[in-house]
């Protein structure tokens, strides 16, 4: 799939969100409250900041959208109400709604199960990952 | 009052869609479980214009509508889903006006149903006061660390569960049933959530950090409303273990009902 950001880009993420990124002022405490800060290559207010400018590129191929938990920290404590995890969720859309986008490919499922984890469980991975 | 177990509540969290209709029932209400509810997506569409995604949830807050009465819930995901998208059809038009076009209702639906999580329910209709009447073998100052996650809480401002940063509904709990309630700082920070099926190792540092934090504080029990986080929990445990149990649980041992529980 050819990934390097295209001029619809923008438009689709701020429909899709509803977020208005460029209200953004830099703070910083969306990253700073982050709890998978560590697992990120661009750390949320990075993502905003590379939204904002409509760089779509290093957002399409980041690890970032995977890694966010949706856990909506950020959400919660961002002064700006820029609501950094519905951007992510925007940007992650752009890529598998795209035919063969799938990050999580039902047949790798089943290895990943066990006797425990709930249906909540996969049911969320299955929603989050794929379209 | 109304009841949506959700999918989980009927399978691998059985136990918690038993303590809670248990528990209810020892306080005098019957829980009327919704007929023919379906799954409620497990995680809320963050897409404005995603409304597939929402029917479901709608569908189950109109059934309670017309049933008469709100919907209590006990899973925190099932809660999460469910209030979100009632907000979203009472405040947001366009996803009213879609998901109504979609569904052909009998009545147009406008987020007409409250929405409220047992342990809501217990501070707001019950009262703890009166749980504690119902307290037959006290916690005797069991130590346990109220674990609350992302779901009950976050965003708080349509969630409007318990203030976001300090929360304080298990805690009131826990010291009803006669246990002392251990708050320890990393009570409301992410279990790791469905990133467990992506990449595990991810998750497990969540989890690792949760636990610390409770282990530190000197809890002897974590409890939890969350099937996610109670898999994490129990299975991303690395050097700190604690017992995990859901909060439904010491309810009932503490009502005496855990003996029948067993049988
Ligand atoms: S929702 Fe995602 S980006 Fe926001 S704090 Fe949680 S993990 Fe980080
Ligand atoms: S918290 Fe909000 S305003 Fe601050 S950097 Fe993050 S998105 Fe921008």
């Amino acid at each position: 799939m050819p990934i390097g950001g295209e001029a619809t880009d923008f438009l689709d993420v701020e429909r899709i969100s509803g977020v208005n990124a460029s209200v953004c002022m830099h703070c910083g405490k969306c990253s700073a409250s982050c709890p998978a800060f560590h697992k990120m290559d661009i750390h949320p207010h990075r993502f905003v900041a590379l939204v904002a400018d409509g760089d779509f590129g290093p957002l399409l191929r980041s690890v970032t959208l995977w890694r966010c938990l949706s856990c909506f920290t950020c959400v919660e404590r961002c002064p700006r109400a820029v609501k950094p995890a519905n951007l992510i969720e925007a940007v992650r859309l752009l890529l598998i709604r795209k035919p063969g986008g799938n990050h999580l490919p039902p047949q790798l499922v089943p290895a990943r199960l066990d006797e425990e984890l709930p249906q909540q469980a996969i049911v969320a991975a299955m929603r989050k990952y794929n379209k | 009052m109304n009841y949506y177990p959700g999918c989980t509540l009927k399978t691998k969290a059985k136990q918690l869609d038993a303590g809670a209709r248990r528990t209810a029932s020892a306080l005098g209400v019957e829980m009327r479980e919704l007929p023919e509810w379906q799954c409620c997506g497990a995680v809320y569409p963050l897409a404005e214009d995603e409304i597939s995604g929402r029917l479901s949830a709608v569908r189950t807050l109109s059934a309670a509508l017309e049933n008469g009465g709100g919907l209590v819930t006990v899973c925190s995901a099932c809660h999460h889903v469910l209030k979100r998208v009632n907000a979203d059809m009472a405040d947001n038009e366009l996803i009213r006006r879609r998901a109504n076009n979609y569904l052909a209702l009998k009545k147009a639906y406008a987020g007409e149903t409250r929405v409220v999580h047992y342990l809501e329910w217990l501070r707001d209709d019950i009262g703890f006061e009166e749980v504690k009447k119902h307290v037959a073998r006290p916690l005797d100052g069991l130590k346990v660390a109220p674990y609350y996650g992302c779901l009950l809480l976050r965003p708080s401002d349509v969630m409007r569960f318990d203030r976001p940063d300090n929360p304080s509904i298990m805690e009131k709990l826990v010291e009803a049933l006669g246990g002392v309630a251990v708050p320890f700082s990393r009570r409301s920070r992410c279990c790791g959530g469905y990133v467990a099926l992506d990449d595990r190792e991810s998750a497990q540092a969540m989890t690792e950090s949760v636990l610390s934090s409770a282990v530190k504080a000197g809890a002897e029990v974590v409890i939890s409303a969350c099937p996610l986080c109670m898999y994490n929990l129990k299975n991303g445990a690395g050097e700190n273990k604690l017992p995990v149990r859901y909060f439904t649980e010491l309810l009932e041992e503490a009502f005496g009902l855990a003996d029948a529980a067993k049988e």
